[in-house]
């Protein structure tokens, strides 16, 4: 393999056969090329679409407690279970692997908002930054609550888009005060939410601020979680089962609730809506597989073809290379060599010039439905190792034949 | 140097048999200018091929410089003609990308001579058959005498014990025929055993001797008196 002389001789081979060499290199490197494009692209839709429909995939867990309905470790029913900052803390420090937002709220009802002359009840939550996206709140102008609001126990305010309008009419609400009860809201943002005016009819603002302004202590009302999103929807079902079922039986044993009382703690988990989502991003993830695996079979038959008509072309040669003393393995091994060095090389090159063209294009594709097309670079790698392979493979078959022949025969005139 | 004793082949096509030579016998010693005539479907070409180890005899036996030569595997048939045999094709059969001096050192390479070697060997040869000037050029750009001339220092270049011809000026010109037939007697003058196949009788009187094949047997086998091609030229 690693014979000079033999080396020399393919590379004379190869480069006074330019034509040839560059036809086989092209096709070869064309095909790696446009795989890595479509793969790339496949990558980029599939990406797009997640993202896209991500927010309504997310499987979304939320947690509302009762009162006891049953008699437990010596506890009388009827008892209200009140959830505290160290249950949120308990449930995130057991599952925080697998949550990606999460918050606690202590929202009040019909609380009493006002703007200058104009007044009116609004709901107004406590909650965590990480609530905008689990609410899927749009800021319109301005910023969510951060973590230095919620540190620090500022009174700042997150206002809807209604309670803009019913307030501030056309004033530019950002950096004035509000009153809650009297007290002065500097407000920092406004919100647009998919809910529509009763969601847009509230004001959020750090939960600490929130606890203590309404005397709550230590005390929420309830929390949520987003789980990450699974690979597919069995899995994500199953996860997302298993997380709600250990938090229940977290809280429950928590705060001596009998494991069977349903209305003392009450965990709710919606996957409905995620199920479409994973299913058309399934859908699309099949679809490129099947035109991923089509376009790798017509680059196998295509290279496969090229050795053919190669190994055909020099039928002649081989008989006169043998008449002069060649062995039939060494003419086979020579164009074996010889073709998976070029397929080889050419399809690296068309690798590279595929996945260069990702990294460089890649960046300027931000449609919807597009976005960051990547390849998998051992995907890639490993496509281009089966084209050299199965292309020595179409090669080794007729080259063998060639070289069985007897020169007499490859020799005689057509 | 050769010796062959009822040697028989036949070619089998589909269910037709074809009896091609019915028990050749003759020898040839060391150094002797050998032209096997015949009309075609003689057997002539066969004879050779055998002879060349290109192809293989039915029956008989073939002694080429007190080697046996049967049961051959490729393998041991590629040693063999590497070793023994230098061809000289009718239709040159050089290989056309290649240059004529990488034509001629091709048998060295599978002989396994370094590169350098190689070359200086093959630039020899060229030398010999008169075109060291055109050692660079392709098959393409030379004159057909000039590429059976490549042919010959090819078929020269490992230095083999016997040089056998099939038609060597059947696709040339009388007087490039001629030239042609001059080498190969300059070089059966330097004492190599050479065995020219032809149809053609002025050609095979430039031999030392005619072995007429008809039918697949030898009809006649008899020295001539060799006439000189430097006369014609």
């Amino acid at each position: 393999m690693f014979d000079l002389e033999r080396w020399q001789e393919i590379f004379e081979t190869l480069s006074k056969n330019k034509l040839r060499t560059f036809l086989t290199g092209l096709s070869v490197a064309s095909g790696i090329f446009i795989l890595v494009i479509l793969l790339g692209f496949s990558k980029g839709i599939e990406n797009g679409v997640k993202s896209q429909f991500e927010s309504d995939a997310t499987n979304r867990i939320a947690i509302w407690t009762g009162v006891t309905t049953k008699e437990y470790k010596g506890l009388n029913p009827g008892r209200y279970i009140q959830l505290k900052n160290s249950s949120f803390d308990g449930v995130v420090n057991k599952y925080d692997d697998f949550l990606e937002y999460r918050t606690k709220d202590y929202p009040i009802w019909g609380a009493n908002v006002t703007y200058k002359n104009e007044t009116g009840n609004y709901r107004v939550r406590g909650t965590l930054p990480d609530n905008q996206f689990i609410e899927n709140a749009d800021i319109g102008s301005g910023r969510f609550i951060n973590h230095s609001d919620v540190e620090r126990s500022k009174k700042v305010a997150v206002i809807g888009n209604k309670l803009k309008t019913d307030l501030f009419k056309d004033e530019d609400p950002i950096n004035k005060n509000l009153q809650v009860y009297g007290m002065n809201f500097k407000v920092i943002g406004v919100f647009f939410d998919p809910g529509g005016d009763r969601e847009e009819g509230q004001v959020y603002i750090p939960v600490s601020t929130a606890q203590k302004i309404f005397n709550a202590g230590e005390n929420i009302r309830n929390m949520a979680f987003t789980v990450k999103m699974a690979d597919n929807f069995d899995e994500a079902v199953i996860q997302s089962n298993a997380i709600s079922e250990g938090i229940e039986q977290h809280l429950k044993e928590m705060h001596v609730v009998a494991p069977d009382d349903v209305s003392a703690v009450r965990v709710y988990n919606t996957l409905e809506e995620a199920e479409q989502i994973y299913s058309l991003i399934a859908t699309i993830r099949a679809v490129f597989w099947f035109v991923g695996i089509g376009t790798i079979i017509a680059g196998i038959v295509g290279v496969g073809n090229i050795m053919l008509i190669i190994v055909k072309e020099r039928t002649k040669e081989i008989g006169i290379r043998k008449a002069l003393g060649a062995l039939p393995m060494s003419i086979v091994g020579m164009i074996l060599q010889e073709s998976v060095f070029v397929t080889m090389f050419a399809g690296l090159f068309g690798l590279i010039f595929g996945l260069g063209l990702l990294e460089l294009a890649g960046p300027y594709i931000q449609n919807d439905f597009i976005k960051y097309p990547q390849v998998d670079f051992n995907i890639a790698l490993t496509t281009v190792f089966l084209l050299v392979f199965a292309g020595a493979l179409a090669g080794f078959v007729p080259a063998y034949r060639a070289a069985m022949i007897k020169p007499i025969d490859a020799l005689r005139d057509e | 140097m050769i010796q062959i004793k009822d040697l028989h082949k036949s070619y089998h096509m589909g269910t037709n048999s074809l009896h091609v030579l019915k028990g050749i016998n003759f020898n040839v010693k060391e150094g002797e200018l050998v032209s096997i005539m015949g009309s075609s479907g003689s057997g002539k070409s066969t004879l050779l091929n055998i002879l060349g180890m290109l192809d293989e005899a039915d029956s008989g036996k073939y002694i080429l410089d007190n080697v046996p030569i049967k049961n051959l595997n490729e393998k041991i048939a590629a040693k063999y003609r590497n070793d023994f045999l230098g061809f000289i094709f009718q239709s040159f059969n050089l290989i056309n990308y290649k240059s004529a001096l990488d034509n001629v050192s091709m048998p060295l390479y599978y002989k396994g001579v370094k590169r350098k070697e190689r070359t200086e060997k093959a630039m020899h040869y060229l030398e010999k058959v008169g075109l060291a000037q055109w050692s660079h050029h392709l098959p393409s750009e030379l004159s057909g005498g000039q590429k059976q001339r490549v042919a010959i220092a090819r078929a020269l270049a490992s230095d083999p014990k016997v040089l056998l011809a099939d038609e060597p000026t059947g696709a040339l010109d009388t007087k490039t025929s001629y030239e042609v037939m001059e080498l190969i007697q300059g070089i059966n003058d330097e004492g190599k055993t050479i065995l020219v196949v032809t149809h053609e009788d002025d050609i095979a009187h430039m031999t030392k001797r005619i072995v007429n094949l008809k039918d697949g047997l030898i009809i006649d086998d008899s020295p001539v008196q060799q006439v000189r091609a430097s006369l014609h030229v």
